[in-house]
């Protein structure tokens, strides 16, 4: 029987043929380190580095320092990316953004490679073929140390998208179909591909593969393809081997999710998985803020949905909308292509990129009672602020419509 | 293996418990002890001062969805004996072994205890036995070299004995 990408992927950097329930270890290419990493709950002194160039270390969960515990933390990583001789470290700055949003952007996350980061967002690099999880600390001190981890494997869901997003739909809403129809993915693994593939950007499967981690999958993973491989080599010069499922691949299911079908959708408050609605369900809810940003949904192409829906108008008053651009380069990026100028000029407050709102750890922390829609990765109960605050989400364009009227809104209206 | 068996009460918990019910965002920057009295306190709260050491929890599905935050170990450290749950979140189940949780997937575990009673778990053959009933079954077993990993209580101390991250003072 042949295998899916995933277990091609785990078999090559484990050097062992892997099946479902198998316990795989395997080398890691890149470890990818954070801010949460070095706060002093979590931070063990390090005496070795396996290997300085497969490390990256990036700032971004609290990004400048929110206050004195998130400054020590980041202080501790310029210690340990100088002790070390770190090259790959993204500090407050020109290459600052969101590490998963960075794994992309810098050609960190190549085709066929297993990468590791202790933030669950991590399956985010699945996008562009990669085997990647997010882990937890210790796994994250172990891969640093001696280069290697360990996966449990798990049997493989294949999704087979067809057909075109209509220009009103988004991945956001692929993603609350899958969610809302299937539920969670708990020890599985998720794998994309199909014709749709080609009419999909890496923005947007970027913001399906990160959204992996909502549906409790073991991994997320696209199929490659010509658009994957131009992305990759616009950007890095290191040679990568893409994996594609064999044809008798075994796959515990096999869904077909045909995207010309696809409607605006949103997740009802508290959980994205068994809770999503059509917008129009819920449209007319008072909103109290509004953001859009995070690793999910901080692309460019989530930014300019948002202009286009802002150009010309402004955010309802007694509303607040903010946009949290991935990284500094997407912001900048943003700022030539006149996307910011239309955001601002709408009444959102554009702040620099860092994980922000999306985890309630600053600039958009929300408040007792506050009701929100956001176009980001979790809606956990307390997940952006207090725990009363009732947190839908939506596309950014449904969260950028929401944000004109001040209350949920159908975006279709907004978008030609 | 004898060391990570368990014989305790059982509390009971739901499907989808997550990582920000255990470590809530504003309990994220104190030190771990400090951490610990946040452990479920919108969900159950006063259990944290209730449970006793060595207890074990048994849960519907998907426990620990959510974060990489280390809520297995703050469920370690405030003395949770063993995690025995419908299935546990992927990333949740890791954490717990690499902090050195005891913890085992049971596909119907819940439904075979009433809160209050007595599991034994055996990690020798992965059963889980309630001695109330007399029912008993059959987990998921957990690989040898993840077994050594949860002996050793995590990766951390066997890090340490290789020289490869320092000593906590």
């Amino acid at each position: 029987m042949g295998m899916t990408i995933i277990e091609k992927i785990l078999t090559k950097a484990g050097g062992v043929p892997v099946k479902p329930g198998d316990l795989a270890t395997v080398k890691v290419d890149v470890a990818c380190l954070f801010d949460n990493n070095f706060m002093a709950s979590v931070w063990r002194d390090v005496l070795h580095v396996e290997d300085p160039s497969k490390v990256v270390v990036v700032i971004d969960h609290r990004a400048p320092a929110a206050h004195v515990g998130s400054a020590h933390a980041h202080a501790t990583a310029r210690t340990f990316v100088e002790k070390f001789g770190i090259e790959h470290f993204h500090d407050i700055g020109y290459d600052q953004g969101i590490c998963h949003v960075l794994m992309a952007e810098h050609g960190y996350a190549r085709p066929g490679g297993v990468l590791l980061c202790s933030d669950s967002h991590t399956c985010s690099a699945g996008a562009l073929n990669c085997a990647a999880r997010g882990v937890g600390s210790p796994d994250m001190f172990y891969a640093v140390c001696k280069g290697e981890t360990w996966f449990r494997v798990g049997e493989t869901i294949r999704y087979e998208l067809t057909g075109q997003l209509p220009h009103y739909a988004f991945m956001k809403d692929v993603f609350f179909k899958i969610a809302g129809e299937y539920g969670g993915h708990v020890s599985q693994n998720v794998e994309f591909g199909g014709p749709a593939l080609g009419t999909l950007p890496i923005d947007a499967r970027r913001t399906m593969a990160t959204m992996g981690a909502e549906l409790s999958a073991e991994f997320a993973t696209f199929e490659p393809d010509d658009i994957l491989f131009d992305y990759v080599k616009e950007r890095t010069n290191v040679p990568f081997e893409p994996q594609i499922p064999d044809p008798d691949a075994d796959y515990l299911d096999k869904r077909e999710i045909n995207l010309s079908e696809i409607r605006p959708l949103v997740a009802l408050p508290d959980s994205v998985v068994n809770n999503s609605a059509n917008v129009q369900d819920v449209a007319g809810t008072r909103l109290d803020q509004c953001f859009v940003g995070s690793c999910a949904n901080g692309t460019f192409d989530d930014l300019s949905s948002v202009a286009q829906v802002l150009a010309g108008r402004r955010v309802a008053r007694g509303t607040r909308f903010i946009i949290t651009p991935g990284s500094q380069s997407i912001y900048r990026r943003a700022l030539k292509a006149g996307i910011i100028e239309i955001l601002m000029d709408a009444g959102a407050v554009v702040t620099n990129s860092t994980c922000g709102a999306c985890g309630g750890g600053h600039m958009g922390i929300v408040g007792a009672g506050d009701t929100v829609i956001t176009a980001s990765t979790r809606n956990f109960k307390g997940r952006m602020g207090d725990p009363t605050a009732k947190i839908y989400m939506g596309s950014s364009a449904t969260v950028a419509a929401s944000a004109v009227e001040g209350a949920i809104a159908d975006p279709t209206p907004y978008l030609s | 293996m004898d060391g990570l068996n368990v014989r305790a009460r059982v509390w009971k918990f739901p499907e989808n418990v997550n990582t920000d019910q255990i470590i809530p965002n504003r309990a994220y920057y104190l030190s771990p002890e400090e951490q610990l009295p946040f452990i479920f306190d919108a969900m159950r709260p006063g259990w944290v001062d209730e449970m006793k050491n060595g207890d074990i929890i048994i849960a519907e599905r998907n426990f620990g969805m959510g974060s990489s935050r280390p809520a297995a170990r703050n469920l370690a450290l405030l003395g949770v004996g063993c995690l025995v749950a419908d299935n546990i979140n992927g990333l949740f189940y890791r954490n717990s072994v690499n902090f050195g949780l005891p913890a085992i997937e049971c596909s119907g575990v819940s439904d075979m205890f009433e809160e209050g009673q007595v599991a034994e778990v055996s990690f020798q053959d992965f059963t889980i036995r309630n001695i109330d009933t007399g029912e008993s079954l059959t987990g998921r077993e957990v690989p040898k070299s993840l077994l050594r990993i949860l002996k050793a209580g995590g990766l951390y101390p066997l890090l340490e004995d290789e020289g490869m991250i320092a000593l906590v003072e």
